[in-house]
């Protein structure tokens, strides 16, 4: 091991982040929540423990969640991403965020980007996911508010009733 | 924090990660899912000039049957592809099942076996139960391969009998006989296991247990006494009456134990935990 490392040159990383092309010219050290928050200015992505223990990091990744505090940003070349900017479109929030709002399942919200991309994710990976499946899934994901009966309830009753939450809510 | 710098290596086969790592020697190390170097990499506890990323290596993914039944699991195989493998499901439930409870999702989806066994935090859960099932490990360095029994494997603390250029290519887990019974059971209050028991159970002989304690010391240790006490019991016992044989067995075995105190418990704790976590493993292979 040394030290006195000269400064590798920056490496080439592709990848298409929430539908569109990006290129990024990074050092190969470079954390994928770094490059999202200050190079691509994405600030939903939120920084909280570091250790990927808490999930306020969660990205999907090809659909699945990860750590961007432990992830390197070379390893997302050639993949999809999705953070929680790219979640809603066109105006229209996704299902997962129509049932946060209705029940509440947020308070100081640091917590909830990460949360409802892992939402999201149990959701494709499970279509009708019990209460246990639910927990078990998101017990990586910390709300420090311990706001989690309310977040329980907007994931039940969004598997009970997905078509409630398919369009806005007046 | 990010890492100290380093050039990144993405090798494209085996031979060329163990050339990349001849020719960079301790400056570099090997990188897969990064759930423990990254995390060390980015404390700094850890540093190297190189990382030789191993992810894209095919002749160290997938899961397949082995000789005879048994199982060929690749050292690039995550968490969360062991635990929904149906060959896996299949065979060897108690892993599928250990799988799922790692870390957390995200952990899972990164982390590798491989990484795990290499890495030898001594928290850790698979060690356990596939120095239980009596595994086999086969490692590829530049004069060719070689297997060790993964009750070799494990030396200490951080600690394997990898050398540092060689690579883990697969885990090889002998078939189980017809009517064992494998169970895993483990406590923690933080994402690791304070401690974990790992019970194999088959149903005659006088080597019908195998039981393995991981977590409590520097690497997963067997229950020897214990081992034998089953082994010398009478057939056609239940799982209640086994329990009252062995219970005082492991209890003083557990007692023991060169446990020390740490982040996940007091000495006293984990062993007590030990002849818990036993009972339970061994009910499960007995339910």
């Amino acid at each position: 091991m040394s030290s006195q490392a000269p400064k590798p040159a920056s490496t080439r990383v592709d990848f298409v982040l929430n539908g569109h092309a990006v290129t990024v010219e990074i050092e190969p050290r470079e954390l994928l929540i770094d490059v999202l928050r200050e190079r691509l200015r994405l600030k939903g992505t939120k920084r909280s423990c570091d250790v990927q223990v808490c999930g306020a990091c969660t990205v999907l990744v090809d659909g699945l969640p990860v750590s961007s505090c432990t992830t390197l940003c070379v390893d997302a070349h050639e993949h999809t991403l999705t953070t929680i900017e790219g979640l809603a479109g066109e105006g229209r929030l996704d299902p997962v965020q129509r049932a946060f709002i209705a029940h509440g399942a947020l308070q100081c919200g640091f917590c909830t980007p990460g949360m409802i991309l892992a939402v999201r994710s149990l959701l494709s990976q499970h279509a009708a996911p019990s209460d246990e499946t639910i927990r078990h899934y998101l017990r990586g994901n910390i709300c420090r508010c311990t706001g989690y009966v309310k977040i329980m309830e907007a994931i039940q009753d969004l598997v009970r009733d997905p078509s409630r939450y398919q369009t806005e809510q007046k | 924090m990010r890492p100290h710098p380093f050039e990144f290596h993405r090798a494209a086969g085996l031979a060329e990660a163990l050339a990349l790592k001849a020719s960079h020697g301790d400056e570099a190390a090997f990188y897969a899912g990064g759930t423990e170097l990254l995390v060390a990499l980015k404390a700094r506890v850890l540093q190297y000039t190189h990382l030789i990323d191993i992810k894209r290596i095919a002749e160290l993914r997938g899961i397949r049957p082995g000789k005879e039944g048994g199982l060929v699991i690749g050292a690039l195989s995550t968490h969360h592809g062991i635990s929904n493998d149906p060959l896996v499901r299949r065979l060897l439930p108690a892993y599928a099942e250990l799988s799922e409870q790692v870390g957390n999702i995200r952990v899972r989806i990164a982390g590798t076996v491989g990484g795990v066994l290499c890495f030898a935090e001594p928290h850790a859960d698979a060690p356990t139960l596939l120095c239980a099932l009596d595994a086999r490990l086969r490692l590829a360095g530049a004069d060719g391969e070689r297997t060790l029994p993964s009750r070799d494997f494990h030396l200490g603390e951080f600690t394997t009998a990898r050398r540092d250029d060689e690579l883990l290519v697969s885990i090889e887990v002998p078939p189980q006989p017809e009517g064992s019974r494998a169970a895993y059971r483990c406590f923690g209050k933080a994402e690791r296991p304070a401690v974990g028991v790992a019970a194999v159970w088959r149903e005659e002989g006088p080597s019908r247990l195998s039981l393995w304690a991981g977590a409590i010391v520097g690497a997963p240790t067997r229950l020897v006494q214990t081992e034998k006490a089953a082994g010398e019991l009478p057939t056609g016992l239940n799982a209640e009456q086994v329990w009252q044989r062995l219970q005082p067995v492991v209890a003083a075995e557990a007692a023991r134990l060169d446990a020390s105190d740490d982040l996940h418990g007091g000495a006293d704790y984990k062993k007590h935990l030990v002849a818990v976590l036993a009972k339970r493993a061994i009910e499960a292979c007995l339910s």
